[in-house]
């Protein structure tokens, strides 16, 4: 499938990496994604009772001392250490190799919502138990956003541009997007792309419960993230990265790269609305914008894999955005949610959920959207209830939004 | 060994990421052990927090060396 305008250079996926609530690794992460397993379990990371929500996706089996020295890890948020570690996954998984000839061509944009909230959280306790000479040094280095951006440069050398894009829930997609266009424009040929986040922390569930944002369904979390369900309550807030390589076509075709999808649209827009209440208008023009880019009609779509974060509201806005932007090809789409799965990893959805829609056209398959017992009828699009199912998939579509109103949605094809 | 010498080295070896064989009493922390600036200040700290003293940032510049250190919280210790 390729690009219209002869002279924007191409831009393939050519690596992935996964820290997520249902796996750690491509391949973990897939099979229980394709298996419809719930990754969404009661908080263990501290004591949620008092909280009004008190489940999470929580990341399970991490060892980062197979990614990092223990003394770099330890000066290092949680976020920072998931965003390394899916970033070190998607290196190996490309094959590329550093060298004096294409080290200032490589670059890296991975981005967070909300960044070292852990360790500001510890740290602030640190200081009002024993003052200011007790904080770290590492303490900024530590929770600061672009720090995955900058430790990932120089654990490989990466040269090129060096970024960190936050755009709330929409800051992976915006990561990828805006990487991929340093690569047309030429200020790179390859960008290690992604989002991470590691917000399950008191603050973090404390603050997004007192939004009224988060599912209460306590008693039964595997059930709690339910998209498009008559009776979602909100979002699961989960933890996690997801990052790819990108890489410019005729270089990654010269190397023998595996090319997993072509990233061939990138569409953004503000909602200039309401700070977290969604609004139809700005999905619908995203995924316009998005499709335009790549040159595509909405008939050329099979699938999307939606934002779809289980909130009252922004469910059902979701699903007329789609019918506004695709008219009456929406009936024809494959529209699904890995978060009923995953929960909502915030920063880190855009770059773990295009992870999942690369693998989707790369394996011709839709993961289900679970927990859809009795679906809205407010929300009457196909989208894969319950059961993976194998779709033929020329051209699927990515959708992030984001508090503050901020969309973004990419646009991957077969290639 | 000496008691103090003995956690010394245990906390350089821990804050450096050096092997406690490599942590020799001449050892310097930049030259030797591949410490930076903040390393030396977080090394510092955990000196502090080992043994319950508080260790002036004029004094604290001076101590580069493993025996540095020792001799500072033998001389200084309550």
């Amino acid at each position: 499938m390729s690009k219209h305008n002869l002279q924007k250079r191409r831009v393939v996926v050519t690596g992935l990496g996964v820290v997520s609530p249902v796996g750690v690794g491509v391949q973990a992460s897939w099979s229980d994604l394709l298996a419809g397993k719930s990754g969404i379990t009661r908080i263990t990371k501290f004591d949620p009772s008092p909280f009004a929500s008190q489940i999470a996706g929580e990341v399970k089996g991490f060892d980062v001392s197979q990614y990092l020295p223990a003394k770099e890890a330890r000066r290092m948020d949680t976020f920072i250490q998931y965003g390394m570690a899916a970033g070190i996954e998607a290196v190996r998984d490309s094959g590329i190799e550093v060298t004096e000839e294409n080290a200032e061509r490589i670059g890296v944009s991975i981005g967070s919502g909300i960044g070292g909230l852990q360790l500001i959280e510890e740290t602030d306790e640190t200081f009002h138990a024993s003052g200011p000479r007790k904080i770290s040094p590492f303490f900024i280095p530590g929770t600061i956003i672009n720090m995955i951006s900058g430790n990932l440069s120089i654990m490989y050398g990466f040269k090129g541009p060096n970024v960190a894009i936050v755009t709330a829930c929409t800051t992976g997609t915006h990561s990828i997007g805006d990487a991929a266009r340093m690569i047309e424009y030429g200020d790179a040929d390859v960008m290690i792309a992604g989002g991470a986040e590691a917000a399950i922390t008191q603050l973090g569930v404390g603050g997004f419960a007192a939004a009224r944002a988060l599912s209460t369904r306590n008693d039964d979390p595997a059930t709690a993230s339910r998209p498009w369900d008559r009776d979602r309550d909100g979002f699961v807030i989960g933890e996690g990265a997801g990052v790819m390589v990108l890489e410019e076509y005729e270089s990654a075709k010269k190397r023998g790269a595996r090319i997993y999808a072509e990233l061939v649209g990138y569409g953004m827009s503000a909602d200039a609305y309401h700070m977290t209440a969604p609004n139809m208008d700005g999905p619908r023009r995203s995924m316009r914008n998005a499709l335009n880019n790549a040159g595509l009609n909405p008939d050329q779509v099979q699938f999307i894999n939606a934002h779809g974060t289980s909130t009252p509201l922004g469910d059902t806005n979701e699903t007329h955005a789609i019918k506004a932007a695709f008219g009456d090809h929406a009936k024809n789409l494959v529209v699904n949610s890995t978060k009923s799965m995953t929960g909502h990893l915030l920063g880190g959805a855009g770059g773990l959920e295009s992870v999942f829609t690369v693998l989707s056209i790369h394996h011709q398959v839709s993961p289900p959207t679970i927990n859809i017992f009795n679906q809205d009828p407010e929300c009457d699009l196909d989208y894969c209830a319950n059961e993976a199912r194998d779709l033929k998939i020329d051209v699927a579509l990515k959708n992030n939004f984001g508090f503050g109103g901020t969309n973004g949605s990419l646009v991957f094809a077969k290639i | 060994m000496s008691d103090i010498e003995q956690r010394v080295k245990k906390i350089v070896s821990e804050q450096l990421g050096a092997n406690e064989a490599d942590v020799k009493n001449e050892s310097s922390f930049v030259d030797d052990l591949g410490a930076d600036s903040l390393d030396t200040v977080e090394l510092v700290m955990a000196l502090e927090e080992e043994f319950d003293c508080e260790i002036p940032d004029e004094e604290a510049e001076k101590i580069t060396t493993v025996q540095q250190a020792i001799d500072y919280v033998s001389a200084n210790l309550k």
